[in-house]
């Protein structure tokens, strides 16, 4: 298990070279000359050159790569380099480094995903535990139908809708943008009698919450069904009923606990799909998170930004990954991490 | 002795000859209407798509200044878009678009890369299935969506070049016109992401089934890898590639919509759901003209829903065994 775990590790650098460089090629190979974007209305071949030379973009790829990996360890190359974390100065946005303009929008969209997770797992759950429980009704086939509806809905098809309902009809919500900074982006306080403080969940979160989370719901719900469906069939359950015990003790105590494990399995995919809908979500309503700066980044060719993006989410998403597949044998001790790929 | 001979010919008359696990398959399905219902939705618009050639009522890029904008008349079931192209006809031919771009998707990454490597990849072991699963990883790692619109603004103006040249030197004409390149850099672009799910899910059940008994005794006669996969894990997993097919239907059919919306997918005037989406997206464009997003937008739900009714059923009815 600890020589697993540390194969894996190991294995996460050399993940990340490859997408770096895959990513990096990409970006240089695609149309449009960031240089003469920055150059603007001057086409002097010198000033081209120059501007070429300080931003780095002279010599073959392999020396522009190693320039941007290694840094001033690198000939030629300045700064402290991506491979400890600095990932230079924005190539469109300039006097600006990279990690300045990232830190305070990936916090935006980590606060927007997390509660996006806690909205999946905090409906998905009971619901799957309610058609579970009323499985040969019809109540299990309607809240399995429903939630694939609402998978069914592109983030693009219902943010316009939305839009005009809420904002422009209802006039109750925000037509986008983000509350403000920090926990202000979360909680409005409200003050009762200029004493007592309320936290008020913050009005611009609702639709974009709301948007993310329905895609997953339905999985996280399928799931659960699924897996309280066969834990009502085990001995145990079996037993515990022989010896007398309630029904509603039963379900508390040995069907709902072991029916959740599985569920901690799925929380890699819902951030992948949660992070998939932020890049429309966010564009479409306007937060200032990473979702949109990346398609900004990719729209406005900032290499340095798109690079940055890429191996922060890349790596993210490889730890999260490795945790739950480990979090999954402290939970199920009967699996053996690494001796199934030899079984 | 002979009554339990009997017996047994009896059980053969009454039975006739065991259905095949295809046919139960299919009565395990019929058996749910959601999931006919589902799948009648998708035959439907596929055909829509399909026939949309000699169907439609216009074509997708006839446009009528005068009457832009129109609501449902006779003229035009689903009314007139800005330009004063019939919607309906746009839809058919949208629908077209993602038949295409589905199909090839799926028969190249869902049904062929994916599952060969995955074969290959479970029942080698060893360094093959090192290199395979970590390309794995790479992808899966990568963020799909800037990563796709990157690799479709990269690719485009290539394809296009090799398409510009393969008219010049060949009898084929007309290519670039009828937007092509697009196609193909939308199709390349997806099937380099959508062979992984696939692979994955067949390398577990090939690292099972090789354990078997059967495939041993296969072994032991001497028989050669091409011969075990082909023979006796490809028919093992075949469930599995149609659930994993079909689960990836909705999501590529998905991922048309949002390269387009980009501008990165099917390029206009060639229709596609993403384009109608997108032209209509605006909250003011909503607000005075909702059928221009309402009518692609229903199709599209409609799909969708209807590949999530059909996939959950068919994952019931294979898992079910």
């Amino acid at each position: 298990m600890a020589a697993y775990i540390i194969r894996r590790l190991l294995w996460l650098p050399v993940v990340l070279f490859v997408v770096s460089f895959a990513t990096f090629s990409i970006a240089r190979f695609g149309p449009g000359d960031p240089v003469s974007v920055a150059a603007g209305q001057y086409r002097d071949p010198e000033v081209l050159e120059r501007i070429r030379a300080e931003r780095g973009l002279d010599g073959s790829i392999f020396e522009q790569y190693g320039r941007w990996l290694f840094g001033d360890l690198y000939p030629g190359g300045s700064g402290g380099g991506s491979i400890r974390g600095d990932f230079g100065e924005s190539f469109i946005q300039r006097g600006f480094t990279v990690n300045e303009l990232i830190r305070k929008r990936m916090l935006i969209s980590a606060q927007l995903g997390f509660l996006a997770l806690v909205v999946v797992f905090g409906t998905g759950i009971p619901l799957g535990l309610l058609a579970a429980r009323f499985s040969g009704t019809w109540i299990d086939p309607f809240v399995i139908t429903s939630l694939l509806f609402l998978t069914a809905l592109p983030v693009l098809v219902i943010i316009p809708p939305m839009l005009w309902l809420f904002a422009l009809q209802l006039d109750i919500l925000p037509a986008g943008g983000w509350g403000g900074d920090g926990l202000a982006g979360i909680f409005d306080v409200w003050w009762i009698g200029g004493v007592i403080a309320v936290p008020i969940p913050d009005p611009h979160l609702y639709m974009p919450v709301f948007v993310l989370s329905i895609g997953g719901i339905a999985g996280v719900a399928r799931l659960v069904r699924i897996t309280a469906l066969e834990v009502l069939t085990e001995d145990y359950v079996r037993t515990a009923r022989a010896k007398g015990i309630t029904e509603a003790a039963v379900a508390l105590r040995h069907v709902l606990p072991n029916s959740l494990l599985p569920v901690v399995t799925v929380i890699g995919f819902a951030l992948v799909g949660i992070l998939e809908g932020a890049f429309f979500t966010e564009t479409l309503l306007g937060i200032p998170g990473i979702g949109r700066f990346s398609i900004e980044a990719v729209q406005s060719r900032d290499y340095d930004v798109i690079l940055a993006i890429t191996v922060i989410i890349a790596t993210a998403f490889l730890i999260a990954n490795l945790v739950i597949e480990i979090s999954y044998t402290f939970i199920d001790p009967r699996v053996r991490l690494g001796e199934a790929v030899n079984a | 002795m002979s009554a339990a001979v009997a017996g047994l010919e009896d059980a053969e008359v009454t039975r006739g000859r065991p259905a095949g696990p295809w046919l139960q398959l299919w009565r395990r399905l019929s058996r749910k209407r959601i999931a006919m219902i589902g799948l009648a939705v998708v035959i439907v618009i596929y055909l829509m798509g399909i026939t949309a050639q000699w169907t439609a009522p216009y074509s997708y890029r006839e446009q009528d200044l005068t009457r832009g904008l129109e609501g449902p008349s006779a003229d035009h079931f689903l009314g007139t878009d800005r330009l004063g192209r019939d919607m309906l006809s746009r839809v058919m031919y949208s629908a077209r678009t993602t038949v295409i771009i589905t199909f090839t998707v799926i028969v190249t990454g869902g049904l062929v890369i994916g599952p060969t490597l995955g074969l290959v990849s479970g029942y080698r072991g060893g360094w093959i299935d090192g290199v395979i699963g970590r390309i794995g990883d790479i992808f899966i790692a990568l963020p799909g969506l800037p990563m796709l619109i990157l690799i479709n603004a990269s690719l485009a103006p290539r394809v296009i070049e090799a398409t510009a040249w393969l008219e010049d030197n060949s009898p084929l004409a007309g290519l670039i016109q009828n937007g092509v390149p697009s196609y193909l850099t939308v199709f390349g672009a997806l099937s380099l992401f959508f062979w992984v799910g696939s692979m994955r899910i067949i390398r577990a059940q090939t690292l099972q089934i090789r354990e078997r008994d059967f495939v041993l005794a296969a072994q032991a006669m001497g028989a050669d890898t091409k011969h075990v996969i082909w023979r006796h894990l490809l028919p093992n997993v075949s469930f599995l590639l149609i659930l994993g097919a079909s689960t990836a239907l909705g999501a590529v059919a998905g991922s048309e919509l949002f390269l387009t919306w980009f501008g990165v997918g099917i390029q206009p005037p060639a229709p596609s759901f993403g384009a109608m989406i997108f032209e209509a997206g605006s909250v003011r464009t909503f607000q005075a003209s909702p059928h221009l997003l309402l009518v692609p937008s229903f199709f599209v739900v409609a799909l969708l829903f209807a590949f999530a009714l059909f996939g959950d059923a068919l994952n019931d009815a294979v898992r079910a065994r």
